[in-house]
């Protein structure tokens, strides 16, 4: 596969929901009209607005916002669950609108897979039944269905669960079935939406952990719809962030978490643990001179990267990349800063003693 | 000019002439297509007379274990093999063998008759708003209508006789499987509709390994309503010479037999317990997922 081609190309999509769509785009595109106007005015509903995203193969794009933000319209524009009213959709080469039935049936199969939040299994169908879905519509041989499908079962753990009905699992073990489900399809694109969220939280960071591993193997084109941003931060290589059918920011997780472009972005990012979720070749500077006495791996979080200064007692160190090359220097002062910001104890942190610190971001 | 005591009716002349017209019409068409129709229908003759013969000629151990057999496979339980063996071997016992082995031939053509006909009626209708709007006010005509109303131009049609009485069976008992397949189409969750759609499956896809099978506890009780209402009318049915235990009914009625009304009534009462028992127990085992849902 090439590196950091293009496989999904969101262009200017917009979406109207309601009778007549085609009656207001203008005026949404050209006059501005916003989600509420349109609703009161024409009893439209503005689903999404001049949305335009690359999503590279091969990486993990999360796509964040409140409930009624538009995450669900956005994904099945991918697989053209759902029409645009105007705007391009260009999945891996292919231009999804211009598709005929057959072709986008084609399509769907061998292009893309989903994942659902509410599993959307076949109740009457065993694991093994449902695993097997998509390569039945597919067409390919019982005996290439069982052998994928039993592959892939025991990838998400489910070894021995082959004869149980969906409605004798949990809902942890239910959203596994749906993970091998999705796998089990080959295809370079997974589309997940809100695939962990009807999970309890211990269940969730497990299949986020699972879902982290198979990646690592399968290396697919991953559209992951999530509302909970520890959730996002964790498994997007990108976020994306919507408001009312808008993408207000994009980018990799440290930007948005590090500079949020609008006070809403804010807002989601205001909760979350800097110390974690950055890493401190985000504060890299580049640098002359001699090399500092400490290295540290950029992918090291800015929590760790504190810690070991500290305990170094020193004020700096060198970052490396992976490669283990020193890609510039990062100062325990910018670290301090960057982690004091996002729990608002600027003015508590100010003046701390060095010694201090580490009781304070173990605590 | 409107006068308020009487109804204003439509003048009597006029409303004569209006009926004469319209039988007329038929009868005109009667004589043209009569034999057409009875040609068209010739399979079916051939087919009930055929089950008919075969029910009626097996020797009755072998129509027994066959029942029993079939009556296991569908429930899975002995209780109710049982149950329908001592059935069948009082009904036997009471000389009414032979004519419940013609109402059983009966039943068995009008079903499946029904459920052919009934159940891609009732897709159509769960795929196509027009189809709905256009069936559903043919359905209350046929589950309301008084059965001899429409027995007329069917016997005018086709005379008296073993395929008229299947007719008026079928228009009387196919509504329920129609109706309960459409509705079990329509109530199949939306979420799983869009599943089978992200995995590119076609409408035949989704009809065959979505649609038809989620909907199959629906259509099982349309099946179970059909056979059940297909066995009210075999009385209604004998009256144009449909052979079986309605017959005997009428001959009850007509001299006040008593006690062959109630013995052929209760015979009637048994085909309709079997069938029933065995038919609910057939869509409970289809569907033992359900029963495994857990706490
Ligand atoms: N089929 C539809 N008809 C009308 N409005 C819709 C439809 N689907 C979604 N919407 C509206 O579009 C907006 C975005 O919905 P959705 O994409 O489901 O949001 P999210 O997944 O972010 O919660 C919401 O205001 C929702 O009410
Ligand atoms: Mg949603």
């Amino acid at each position: 596969m090439l590196e950091s081609s293009t496989s999904i190309e969101i262009r200017n999509v917009y979406k109207i929901f309601g009778p007549h769509p085609e009656r207001y785009i203008e005026a949404v595109r050209d006059g501005g009209m916003c989600k509420a106007d349109l609703l009161e005015k024409h009893n439209h509903v503005l689903g999404l607005s001049n949305v335009s995203l690359d999503i590279e193969a091969g990486y993990i794009q999360v796509i964040m916002g409140l409930s009624g933000s538009g995450k669900s319209t956005l994904i099945r524009h991918i697989n053209r669950l759902i029409e645009p009213t105007a705007g391009e959709v260009i999945v891996e080469g292919t231009d999804v609108r211009a598709l005929k039935p057959k072709a986008l049936r084609n399509f769907r199969r061998a292009s893309t897979a989903m994942v659902f939040q509410k599993f959307a299994l076949l109740p009457h169908r065993t694991v093994l039944g449902n695993v097997v879905f998509g390569l039945e519509i597919r067409g390919v041989s019982r005996a290439e269905q069982l052998e994928e499908a039993h592959h892939w079962i025991s990838r998400v753990g489910l070894c021995g669960f082959e004869d149980k009905y969906p409605s004798q699992l949990s809902g942890g073990m239910q959203q596994r079935v749906g993970l091998a489900r999705a796998l089990s399809n080959d295809a370079p694109i997974l589309l997940m939406d809100e695939a962990f969220s009807a999970l309890d939280p211990l269940i969730r960071v497990d299949m986020q952990t699972i879902l982290l591993d198979l990646q690592d193997e399968v290396r697919k084109t991953i559209v992951f719809i999530t509302h909970d941003l520890d959730e996002a931060l964790r498994i997007g290589d990108r976020v994306a962030i919507m408001q009312d059918g808008e993408l207000v920011q994009q980018g990799r997780p440290e930007d948005i978490v590090l500079s949020p472009a609008t006070p809403y972005v804010e807002d989601f990012v205001r909760q979350v643990n800097r110390g974690r979720v950055v890493k401190v070749g985000a504060l890299a500077k580049s640098v002359s001179g001699p090399p500092a006495a400490l290295r540290v791996s950029g992918s090291l979080s800015l929590a760790d990267a504190a810690l070991r200064l500290v305990e170094a007692r020193l004020s700096f160190a060198d970052v490396t990349d992976s490669n283990g090359a020193v890609v510039g220097r990062v100062g325990l002062e910018d670290v301090v800063r960057t982690l004091a910001r996002s729990a608002g104890e600027t003015a508590a942190l100010e003046g701390m003693a060095s010694e201090e610190l580490p009781a304070r971001l173990a605590g | 000019m409107i006068s308020l005591d009487g109804f204003p009716v439509m003048d009597a002349d006029t409303l004569t002439a209006l009926k004469k017209a319209i039988d007329g019409g038929f009868r005109a068409f009667t004589r043209e297509f009569g034999a057409t129709v009875e040609d068209f229908f010739l399979p079916l003759r051939t087919f009930l007379i055929f089950v008919e013969r075969l029910l009626v000629t097996t020797p009755w151990p072998l129509v027994l274990l066959v029942i029993g057999g079939l009556v296991y496979l569908a429930s899975r339980s002995w209780r109710l093999v049982a149950g329908a063996v001592a059935a069948l071997l009082i009904i036997g016992y009471f000389g009414m063998w032979e004519d419940t082995m013609r109402t059983l031939a009966m039943i068995v053509v009008a079903t499946l008759l029904s459920v052919a006909v009934g159940i891609p009626l009732g897709i159509l209708m769960a795929w196509s708003g027009r189809a709905r709007a256009v069936m559903l006010p043919v359905l209350d005509v046929m589950q309301t209508m008084p059965s001899f109303v429409y027995l007329i131009p069917v016997v005018m049609l086709l005379g008296i006789g073993k395929v008229p009485g299947l007719i008026a069976v079928v228009i009387y008992a196919a509504p329920p499987i129609i109706r309960l397949t459409n509705l079990g189409i329509r109530l199949v969750d939306a979420d799983v509709l869009e599943a089978a759609d992200a995995f590119g499956a076609s409408t035949w896809q989704k009809l065959r390994k979505v649609q038809l099978p989620l909907a199959l506890p629906n259509i099982m009780a349309g099946i179970n309503q059909t056979i059940m209402a297909a066995l009210s009318m075999v009385v209604v049915a004998s009256m144009i010479g449909v052979q079986g235990l309605g017959q005997p009914v009428l001959k009850a009625i007509a001299n006040q037999y008593f006690t062959l009304g109630v013995f052929n009534g209760f015979a009637i009462v048994g085909i309709a317990i079997i069938f029933d028992r065995t038919s609910q127990a057939f869509g409970r085992r289809l569907q033992k997922h359900r029963e495994a849902e857990h706490a």
